[in-house]
């Protein structure tokens, strides 16, 4: 029972990352109905730029003097951080998106998984080879319930993407701007009509989502502290399986789907040998998806006829 | 003349659908286009909204203002030009007071919001009842309604409307008209595209007939209902 316990706080853990990737690769689908490929490498660009501001904080803090905690930090980082990274899918959808808008839906494809070669290969050219070692701002703390044991960090982790994913949903149900991201689920062509520009929302869907890898780039990173740019490839792919699984667009399916995806993982890792934990938790998702294509939460959409 | 449209041509992938139509709209008035399925009416509606890419010669202008250098949100939001399409297009996952409050995203005038739903809300007291309830979940004319309704709402000038009778019954139709009379008593020009060519004809002031992409007859709205080409061929004899 406890080793259960244990299992699902692991799990939580491992969701985390992947629904707060999931939710990006699913905002930007459900307003462009494309997918944005280089989101996985925007979590390790994310993850870069937090390594630079905690950096940036911490030397800050030592050189002025003043004791700043860690915890404090933090807080600072994923802020600043989420920031920043959002300028990256500002930019993503700017040159790599709005201007292939009309483009056969092949081309405009690729051009996210060339912006994430060029974002990998990139960071390798300016940051060079050597890893990364990811600046731990908080003491490792284990808490123990019974025979279950926490970090201070799984709590974090968990209670941080949970967080997040309140105020998104809040965001896209209460403010005007979320209201327009619905409405362009929906019906993106008829949102011009409306006087609103696909040109502020599209750009916003993808500042939002990017925000969100930012956030998970960090967390990350605390939990796993080595970077290297290759980083974003298999959890990016990963996180993408979530978004499809929630079904193509449903911001709810997609953190769950998440977390779905990380308690399979992990389970599958109690059961069997650590070395078959993808093959055989892949398998186990392609089953789901053969008795459900469209996922757990497909969203209904318009015709989408031409206007 | 508020709007002026001369030799307006669109061609979708190399196909003509319009073959250099003029044409103008006052201020106030209401003017309508009657023609058959695949005239070019909703192509003309699209132009005008510039969701359609007119032909480099067409010369659209709006109140002095060149049209063709408009992107279509700002048609709506700089212009004051707005437009209910073919089909509605309403926002379905959205309920009928986000529909509203979306149609007003963009308006610079934001004191006086307030006061145009009120009078929203006079011109079609049965939006007031469904404000909560989900726009794909309406009947057909509260539809209707709501796309007028959203139109209203988002701008004032000039309201283009694509067969606003579309769908319903011959009571709601006449209930529809009622309330676009109102509308434009209240300043707004209309630009109604109808098949419904006798409903069309009684409610505008002029009208312009619309054949294969090109306008073959013009004239204020009852000269054309006794007109025995009109009479034949959209009046059903």
């Amino acid at each position: 029972m406890d080793l259960f316990l244990q299992n699902i706080v692991n799990g939580l853990q491992w969701g985390s990352f992947y629904a707060l990737i999931a939710l990006g690769y699913s905002m930007v689908y459900s307003i462009l109905m494309l997918f944005n490929f280089a989101h996985g490498d925007v979590f390790m660009v994310g993850s870069y730029i937090g390594f630079g501001v905690a950096t940036a904080l911490l030397g800050l803090a030592a050189m002025s003097g003043i004791p700043l905690p860690g915890w404090f930090i933090l807080i600072l980082t994923i802020i600043f951080t989420m920031f920043i990274t959002s300028f990256v899918g500002v930019f993503i959808e700017r040159v790599g998106y709005r201007p292939l808008r009309d483009a056969p839906r092949a081309s405009a494809a690729i051009t996210g998984l060339m912006i994430g070669i060029i974002l990998e290969t990139g960071n390798l050219a300016i940051l060079g080879a050597r890893r990364l070692s990811f600046p731990q701002l908080i003491e490792s703390t284990t808490y123990q319930f019974g025979g279950v044991y926490v970090t201070d960090k799984k709590i974090l982790i968990v209670g941080v993407s949970l967080g997040l994913m309140f105020l998104l949903h809040r965001f896209i149900q209460k403010s005007k701007w979320g209201m327009a991201m619905r409405a362009m689920s929906f019906d993106f062509q008829a949102v011009p009509l409306m006087g609103i520009s696909i040109n502020r929302i599209a750009p916003l869907t993808f500042a939002i989502g990017s925000a969100l890898a930012a956030a998970a780039g960090i967390l990350y990173g605390l939990a796993y502290p080595v970077l290297d740019p290759y980083m974003g490839i298999l959890l990016g792919w990963k996180a993408f399986v979530a978004a499809i699984l929630g079904g193509r667009g449903s911001i709810l399916g997609a953190a769950l789907a998440g977390f779905l995806l990380g308690f399979i993982e992990i389970f599958v890792a109690w059961v069997f040998p650590s070395t078959l934990r993808d093959v055989i938790a892949y398998s186990i998702i392609l089953l789901i998806l053969t008795f459900r294509p469209h996922g757990f939460f497909g969203q209904a959409h318009s015709t989408q006829l031409r206007l | 003349m508020q709007l002026e449209i001369k030799n307006l041509h669109v061609s979708y992938d190399k196909i003509r659908a319009l073959h250099g139509i003029d044409f103008s709209i006052d201020r106030g008035e209401i003017v309508c286009i009657i023609g058959a399925n695949g005239a070019g009416k909703s192509t003309t509606l699209r132009a005008i909204s510039r969701l359609l890419q007119a032909d480099k010669d067409s010369v659209m202008t709006f109140e002095g203002k060149d049209l063709m250098q408009y992107e279509p949100d700002k048609v709506v939001s700089r212009l004051g030009i707005s437009h209910v399409p073919e089909g509605r297009r309403l926002f379905g996952n959205l309920t009928v007071m986000e529909n509203l409050q979306l149609a007003t995203f963009a308006r610079s005038d934001r004191e006086r919001i307030a006061g145009d739903f009120e009078q929203l809300f006079t011109i079609f007291p049965r939006l007031k009842e469904r404000t909560s309830q989900m726009a794909g979940t309406l009947s057909g004319g509260e539809q209707q309604m709501l796309a007028v309704g959203r139109a209203y709402m988002s701008a004032r000038k000039l309201m283009l409307l694509d067969e606003p009778s579309m769908g319903l019954a011959p009571l709601l139709m006449l209930s529809m008209f009622e309330a676009l009379k109102e509308i434009n008593r209240e300043g707004t020009s209309i630009l109604l595209v109808e098949q419904n060519a006798r409903l069309a004809l009684k409610f505008a002031q002029r009208a312009y007939v619309l054949e294969n992409g090109r306008l073959v007859l013009e004239g204020p709205s009852d000269s054309l209902l006794n007109n025995p080409e009109v009479k034949k061929a959209y009046l059903g004899g």
